[in-house]
């Protein structure tokens, strides 16, 4: 074999291989390869001798500009927030009604804190603030600790049941699981919640009696003695139409049975102090407009 | 099938079947109450089912074929149709894990359908199972043609091709169980690990043998290809997967590497994984079937030399930058990033090699679907390559890093390239191993390659898209300098691009069914004919060249 041959349409001649039945033409690698190829290393020839490129024993080579990522990185961000500092330092300093007064300020909240909130509080009370199952709704007039804006900044600063040492303390107790009423009682005392609020409810009407007489006994102690709530202690407000677990009966003997113990993280850490306002002050503004 | 072979290779197949039986019953007891227990009853299985068949042909008499006139295409055979399933069966994990991520309600509330364990059933199910039993089932047909030399053993080729199956159902149904290395593309736990190494190794040897016993004095550049693609992953799966298992008894393990050395090892493999099973094995497909099929001469010899050398010596350097921006040292990310931007040239290279190899054969291009699946792959290959090395240049990577615009770019290469010169291999290579006229239906093939190029093609744009659009507004400042999108709405405004992609993979997948009721049909039904000079020879003689004593 190894006869090489003129391919007639190309005019090249082959390499005279063969395997079964293909053939390779010896065509010469055209410029233009050799020209990018010539292109490209010159172009990393050059970055390698401007920029951190190749190491050495116990160091690497540093480039003649002397960038380095991280102090790239670490001058950018203080330039961020040395400019965010500006306006930042003033929400910081004074209270939110001071700041809704301001309308240069109000204007970097309304920038900011739809983004922050999306980011950091969406997640659980849902992206318009409209809560969820087992997540309070914050554009309702129910509040659980009070909805003024110190109690807010303060919920906000400490969470709830959270791993901080001022966080707010709230256990609804599990009645049920710990043995405090049995499941008939259970049962009649949440007809009886479900009456205060106007519900419908599964339970025996002619037993309403017995069961405020287990309400005033076991509930009121938080709930207080008619049922509307205690923002000292985070005791939700049992008569209005709002429920963060469910006014179901099956919903109702569940949480009357197990407890409940709800969590929020304490943003103290997280989140700076301005943030934190700008937070609060867009919570109230979407409880003022209320839920759509 | 097994009738095919000998007493003596009955006897060693079996012998394998019955010590894969033991170490599954040892892994099922020892591995009681962790997934390891139920990947040794799958293992247990497995040796099972094949002893099955080799029972069944242990007591046939000795095979009458001489084995000299000969090429062995049963593994082959078996290969492709393997393949032709996992592609349904990737596929079609693919498109739901695209729909969940458009629909999350799709995810039914069981833990073994939830994102992070189906993403991983359909990469490994398309890259391993489809890419993997085309890549090891056209091997053996190329270097058996291209060395006119017949395979050299007949229970090492099954052994390569089941225990790599064997393989890629442990790593799938591993993954629904929750078993993981948390390594991209390397997720399989440490005793699946052990036994590819084994398998690869075994396919290492069988392919070296086999070119040791080749009629040709040159080796084709199609081997060249295919073998890179067998000894660079052997490497790249052993140091990756080292790790120490947690206990013998159990799937769990800890990486050999901590911290960003560990990040830097996955990404040197996970990059590499793209380049030499991704791009050199299937390049080996190109480099026969496309000269092949268009009976056309190769363009340029010299180019395939530069562009198979500068393909294997810059690829190794690139993997860092996929860790732009990190804690990974910036000189690292200089290296990765300069290294992708030269080999942007060999890779050109062998894109423009296939396509000037179609000069005088554009008509063909035109008039044969299964010609154009090779060409529009040639096209994606560079395309795909264009855009890997733009991607790793720093300042775009800012941009693109940790968007759908990797996704996208994944799957130009993977759905465009990949994906499209193994349809167009397997519609040349099916009628010839079965002696087939044609294919069934050459219809059927122009619809698979309309859907299959639309489907690509819509998948990229939307991922282009919905990246892009990602990337800029996480960047997005508002006048007070602060973030201007939460991560939420990034999500809805992405939406309707998932919507597409749901539907391009859809049609993608709808092209893949379609081309394996093509090849049943096509085995089942079609007309025969015997290939002309389909056996092994020296390309001077027309006589069989293998020693008849043999």
């Amino acid at each position: 074999m190894s006869v090489k041959e003129r391919d007639p349409l190309t005019g090249h001649q082959t390499t005279g291989h063969e395997w079964n039945g293909i053939t390779e033409l010896n065509t010469r690698v055209p410029r233009a390869v050799w020209f990018f190829i010539i292109v490209t290393h010159i172009w990393a020839l050059v970055y390698w001798v401007l920029m951190p490129a190749w190491p050495l024993v116990n160091t690497f080579t540093r480039g003649l500009l002397g960038i380095d990522q991280q102090v790239q990185v670490d001058k950018r961000v203080a330039a961020a927030d040395a400019t965010r500092s500006l306006w930042a330092d003033r929400i910081a300093a004074l209270s939110l009604d001071e700041i809704r007064d301001d309308p240069v300020l109000v204007s970097h909240v309304d920038q900011t804190a739809p983004a922050l909130f999306g980011d950091n509080c969406a997640a659980c009370h849902g992206s318009r603030a409209e809560g969820g199952p087992g997540y309070p709704s914050l554009v309702d007039d129910a509040w659980l600790w009070g909805g003024d804006d110190e109690t807010i900044l303060e919920t906000l600063r400490v969470g709830i049941n959270a791993p901080h040492p001022d966080t707010r303390y709230a256990e609804m107790p599990a009645f049920g699981r710990d043995g405090m009423l049995d499941r008939d009682q259970i049962r009649v005392v949440a007809g009886y919640v479900q009456s205060l609020a106007g519900l419908h409810s599964g339970a025996p009407p002619e037993r309403l009696e017995e069961g405020a007489a287990l309400f005033a006994d076991n509930c009121a102690s938080c709930h207080g003695e008619d049922g509307t709530g205690m923002h000292d202690l985070g005791a939700p407000n049992l008569t209005d139409s709002h429920w963060i677990y469910g006014g179901s009966d099956e919903a109702l003997f569940e949480t009357i049975y197990g407890g409940r113990q709800g969590w929020m993280p304490a943003w103290e850490n997280r989140l700076t102090e301005a943030q934190r306002k700008m937070l609060a002050i867009y919570i109230t503004s979407l409880a003022d407009e209320g839920p759509e | 099938m097994m009738e095919r072979l000998t007493g003596a290779e009955r006897q060693i197949a079996l012998m394998i079947c019955v010590v894969m039986a033991i170490v599954g019953l040892v892994m099922a007891a020892a591995g009681r109450g962790d997934p390891m227990g139920s990947h040794g009853a799958i293992v247990l299985i497995a040796a099972g089912i094949v002893t099955c068949f080799v029972l069944r042909a242990i007591g046939e008499p000795e095979p009458a074929e001489d084995r000299t006139t000969s090429y062995y295409d049963d593994p082959t055979k078996a290969g492709l149709v393997i393949a032709l399933f996992w592609a349904v069966v990737g596929m079609g994990m693919g498109v739901w894990v695209a729909a969940q991520l458009a629909w999350p309600d799709l995810r039914f509330d069981a833990a073994w359908s939830s994102f992070g364990r189906i993403r991983p059933v359909h990469t490994s199910g398309v890259i391993f199972g489809f890419g993997g039993n085309a890549l090891i089932a056209t091997s053996y047909h190329v270097m058996q043609r291209t060395s006119r030399a017949r395979l050299a053993g007949h229970v090492s080729p099954w052994f390569v091709l089941l225990g790599f199956n064997l393989f890629c159902i442990v790593a799938a149904s591993g993954y629904l169980m929750g078993v993981t290395q948390s390594k991209e593309y390397a997720e399989p736990e440490w005793y699946a690990d052990i036994w590819l190494v084994i398998v690869w190794v075994v396919y290492f040897v069988l392919y070296i043998r086999t070119l040791a016993r080749r009629n040709e004095p040159h080796i084709y550049v199609a081997n060249w290809y295919y073998l890179a693609f067998i000894l660079v992953v052997a490497i790249l799966h052993i140091v990756n997967n080292l790790a120490v298992p947690a206990s013998l008894t159990g799937a769990k393990s800890y990486s050999a590497f901590a911290g960003v050395q560990d990040a830097m090892t996955q990404w040197w493999y996970g990059h590499n994984a793209v380049a030499f099973f991704l791009t050199a094995g299937f390049l080996g497909m190109l480099y026969y079937f496309l000269p092949k099929r268009a009976e056309r001469p190769i363009y340029s010899y010299r180019l395939s030399i530069l562009s198979f050398w500068g393909i294997v010596f810059f690829y190794i350097w690139a993997g860092s930058h996929h860790l732009h921006y990190t804690a990974l040292p910036q000189w690292v990310q200089t290296l990765g990033m300069t290294f992708s931007v030269m080999l942007l040239v060999p890779s050109w290279a062998s894109a423009g090699n296939a396509l000037m190899t179609l000069n005088g054969a554009w008509h063909k291009v035109r008039d044969d679907a299964t010609l154009r699946f090779m060409m529009v792959a040639a096209v994606f290959y560079g395309l795909s390559t264009f855009e890997g090395s733009f991607m790793a240049v720093r300042a775009v990577n800012s941009l693109s890093h940790y968007t759908d615009w990797t996704v996208g770019h994944v799957h130009a290469g993977a759905m465009g390239w990949v994906a499209l010169i193994t349809f167009g291999s397997i519609y040349s290579v099916v009628p010839l191993l079965w002696k087939r006229e044609t294919m069934y239906s050459w219809k059927l093939v122009e619809w698979h390659f309309w859907l299959a190029l639309a489907g690509t093609v819509i998948y990229v744009f939307a991922m282009w898209n919905s990246g892009i659009v990602q990337g800029l507004m996480w960047r997005t400042y508002t006048d007070s300098g602060t973030l201007a999108y939460s991560f939420t709405d990034t999500l809805v405004a992405m939406h309707p691009y998932y919507v597409a992609r749901a539907c391009g993979g859809a049609l993608f997948l709808t092209g893949a069914i379609l081309a394996a009721y093509n090849v049943y049909m096509t085995i089942r039904h079609a007309p025969e004919k015997r290939p002309e000079r389909d056996y092994p020879t020296s390309s001077e003689a027309t006589e069989p060249a293998v020693p008849a004593a043999e």
